[in-house]
């Protein structure tokens, strides 16, 4: 593969701060057993990308500890493989960075270190399959400076301000930065995905040291529309953006749709960190619906229409339903959880009643006992 | 310093295990899945983790090329060692002679400078085939403790199954006094269960021996131990009160399975303080439909479940489909069960397809006994598999 990727773990965490409050957006679970950055970093392995740099900020020990060597995605490599990079602080500034340039600035030596021509550079906020050689093909067939990938779609359940472009032909000719997403009226939404050589990304870097520069798309992208070929490059398959705690509830949900759940895990090419858990185990009273169930769970009390991450246990009598609950999680007997997400540890005493909203699931932080 | 084990692991893999029929004729009876994600060489692997012995020569013969990819080079035992580790010992060509295993000592012996390489003081011989936990340190502790050249351990059984075994007659002490191999009228009830720990210097010098002796079938039970014992060295029996289950054969193994269902299982894999590893499989979370319904049963991740399932246990990415029943049985992985299937008392293998309304096993009151199912095989639609039929060619409905 002619290119090197570039995973930033942290840059939306204020999507859902209840759940990046102690991780980074891409360590937040999802979907049972996986974290959010499995899906970014599993696309680049099936696309042949073996070098891959993930861009940190604040609160990585779950994303380090998540990752590890990189050998559950073959990425424990002597030549290349998975590198975590944490922020570049120097005697002058002690401060962290705040915005994607900034980021980029402090790894210019594993950008000039790197001997792959082009870059691609991906954020942690979406479920989706991207094959980036795909792209990259793309990229040099239309002659491309930039090739930023987007989604044709309506707003998203709690979606704030999103970047929007318009096109004629593939060519981006004007980029919205901080457009307000319509419910019924489909905008073409950028997914946070970017493909460019990687000399011109130095530049891009190095210029911006000199000129103060910080956002990338709006002084960047933007300010070079007519100078340069920025091209957009439609991803038509299955996408969930994890833009707030309602659609990362929904986006879990969604995956109780075979159809989804096929498209997602089909092929089986979504890799993560392989933990060793006992098979699930059902009880005598066990009544399960439409639900996807992770291993090393005891359950003996009833689901339905709910994502169940590892080692969970849901005692005798209690109910589960609409709910995602996470790895450790303990219910007792008789209670009833419904429209409830759980981070992780979370314990739920005897005879307990919890109910959030189908559009306004409740949270219960991590560790917590109820 | 000079780099030395205390104590190393060889474990006898190289078993047919013919009893198992149609379960073993692709792989080893080592690498028979067990309790829906495990192998049974998980067991003694794990064992020997969390017993502190993190050198094993693994000594495989047939079928080996399953085992061999399934423990790899041991990473998820956390067997991948600079200085040991886990290593696959196959026969080998040497330059004076060749051969197969001849027997379990013989495989020891074939392989001597692979233990003498790490120095150890003692030897822990292991089977392949059977499932327990156990911690070997407090049974080295024990050999150590009494100065013993040998130790069996061993476990009580019930007087009328005590012929079936090889059995142990000892002092009060625990000092063995006499072998019996299946006797009919047992003295005891302690029976050996495979498991020996030598002193490395008296193993080399008994295999030596064994090995220059054309009338020994180089044995282990057979030849070395009486040979041991009719010379005077010290032998100890260490009881082992605990589960342990010999799945050399197909209604043991099934027995094994069933012991891990129930409200409290008489074997418990889900006990972290004695954590057996294995190599997972990659697979999103299990899912049950609208209609499913799964009770006191194990599944793994993969399966797709839309039918019911009963006092079974299901390995990972299984589907079984609408309507279908599933009841008292274990399904290894990667195996399709179509619509309204019927499964009872019955062993399926991987990889196996089994068709809408076909009617595999009938229930164990019927006396008739466990069907088994080999791998990679197609059952037809509507076909009728009896109970008790160990099946390993595609099957189609006028029963061939």
């Amino acid at each position: 593969m002619r290119a090197v990727g570039i995973i930033f773990s942290n840059i939306h965490d204020n999507n859902v701060p209840e759940l990046a409050r102690i991780r980074t957006l891409g360590s937040i679970p999802f979907g049972g057993r996986y974290r959010l950055i499995d899906f970014p970093l599993s696309n680049m392995v099936n696309s042949g990308i073996d070098t891959v740099g993930i861009i940190t900020k604040s609160n990585y020990q779950s994303l380090m500890d998540h990752v590890g060597s990189g050998k559950d995605w073959d990425l424990a490599r002597k030549d290349g493989g998975v590198i975590i990079l944490p922020p570049f602080g120097d005697l002058e500034s002690s401060s962290l960075y705040n915005s994607r340039l900034e980021a980029l600035k402090g790894i210019t030596n594993f950008l000039f270190r790197a001997d792959e021509d082009y870059v691609v550079m991906t954020d942690c906020d979406s479920i989706c399959r991207l094959d980036y050689n795909e792209i990259v093909e793309y990229h040099i067939r239309n002659r491309a400076d930039i090739t930023l990938v987007y989604k044709n779609r309506v707003a998203e359940a709690g979606e704030d301000k999103e970047t929007t472009f318009d096109l004629t032909g593939n060519k981006i000719t004007s980029v919205n930065y901080k457009a307000k997403l319509s419910g019924d009226v489909p905008a073409n939404v950028f997914m946070n995905v970017f493909v460019l050589k990687r000399s011109l990304l130095l530049n891009i870097v190095l210029d911006s040291i000199s000129h103060n520069k910080s956002h990338f798309i709006a002084d960047v992208v933007a300010a070079n529309l007519k100078s340069m070929n920025i091209v957009g490059y439609e991803h038509k398959g299955f996408y969930a953006g994890i833009k707030s705690l309602q659609a990362y509830y929904e986006s879990n949900l969604a995956l109780l749709d075979p159809k989804v759940k096929f498209e997602v895990f089909g092929d089986r090419s979504v890799f993560t960190k392989i933990r060793d858990s006992a098979p699930t185990k059902y009880g005598n009273s066990a009544i399960v619906k439409n639900s996807l169930i992770a291993d090393g769970c005891v359950i003996e009390g009833e689901v339905e229409n709910s994502v169940i991450f590892r080692n969970v246990k849901v005692g005798r009598g209690s109910v589960v339903r609409n709910s995602v609950v996470m790895q450790n999680t303990v219910l007792g007997e008789n209670c009833t959880l419904n429209c409830i997400i759980t981070d992780k540890n979370v314990t739920v005493t005897d005879r307990k009643t919890l109910s959030g909203c189908s559009n306004h699931p409740f949270y219960i932080g991590k560790g917590i006992m109820i | 310093m000079i780099r030395k084990k205390k104590c190393i692991a060889m474990l006898l893999a190289g078993g047919q295990g013919s009893r198992l029929y149609a379960l073993t004729n692709k792989i080893a009876k080592p690498a028979v899945s067990f309790g829906g994600k495990y192998r049974i060489i998980d067991f003694p692997l794990s064992n020997c983790v969390n017993s502190g012995i993190d050198t094993v020569g693994v000594l495989t013969q047939y079928q080996p090329l399953v085992l061999n990819d399934y423990i790899g080079n041991g990473q998820p035992w956390d067997l991948d060692r600079a200085f040991g580790g886990v290593h696959i010992l196959s026969p080998y060509q040497g330059k004076h002679s060749s051969d197969w295993y001849k027997g379990t000592a013989n495989a020891i012996y074939q392989n001597i400078h692979f233990i003498k390489q790490f120095d150890p003081d003692y030897v822990l011989v292991l089977s392949g085939d059977h499932i327990y936990k156990m911690n070997y340190s407090m049974m080295l502790n024990f050999h150590i403790l009494n100065d013993a050249d040998c130790t069996i351990a061993a476990i009580n059984v019930p007087k009328e199954e005590a012929s079936r075994f090889g059995i142990l007659n000892t002092e009060e002490n625990g000092v063995i006094y006499e072998f019996e191999e299946k006797p009919k009228k047992p003295k005891s009830t302690l029976a050996s269960m495979g498991i020996y720990i030598f002193s490395a210097k008296k193993l080399y010098k008994y295999l030596e021996e064994d090995n220059n002796d054309p009338t020994s079938s180089n044995d282990f039970g057979k030849n070395i131990l009486p040979k041991m014992l009719a010379c005077g060295e010290k032998m100890m029996a260490y009881e082992f009160k605990g589960y342990w289950k010999d799945v050399g054969t197909i209604n043991s193994l099934y027995e094994a399975n069933m012991d891990l269902l129930g409200d409290k299982p008489k074997f418990d894999v889900s006990d972290t303080s004695w954590k057996i590893q294995s190599r997972s499989p990659l697979a999103p979370p299990q899912y049950l439909g609208e209609d499913a319904k799964s009770v006191n049963s194990i599944i793994m991740s993969g399966c797709e479940i839309y039918g019911t399932v009963e006092n079974s246990v299901l390995a990972s990415d299984v589907i079984i489909g609408k309507g279908a029943v599933i009841k008292n049985s274990i399904i290894m992985s990667d195996t399709t069960v179509g619509e309204g299937a019927k499964i009872e008392y019955s062993i399926i293998d991987e990889r196996i397809n089994i068709g809408k309304n076909a009617i595999v096993g009938e229930p164990e009151s019927s006396g008739k006994g466990i069907a088994v199912l080999g791998s990679d095989i197609k059952v037809e639609e509507g076909a009728f598999i009896e109970g008790g039929k160990i099946i390993d060619k595609d099957f189609n409905k006028g029963g061939k």
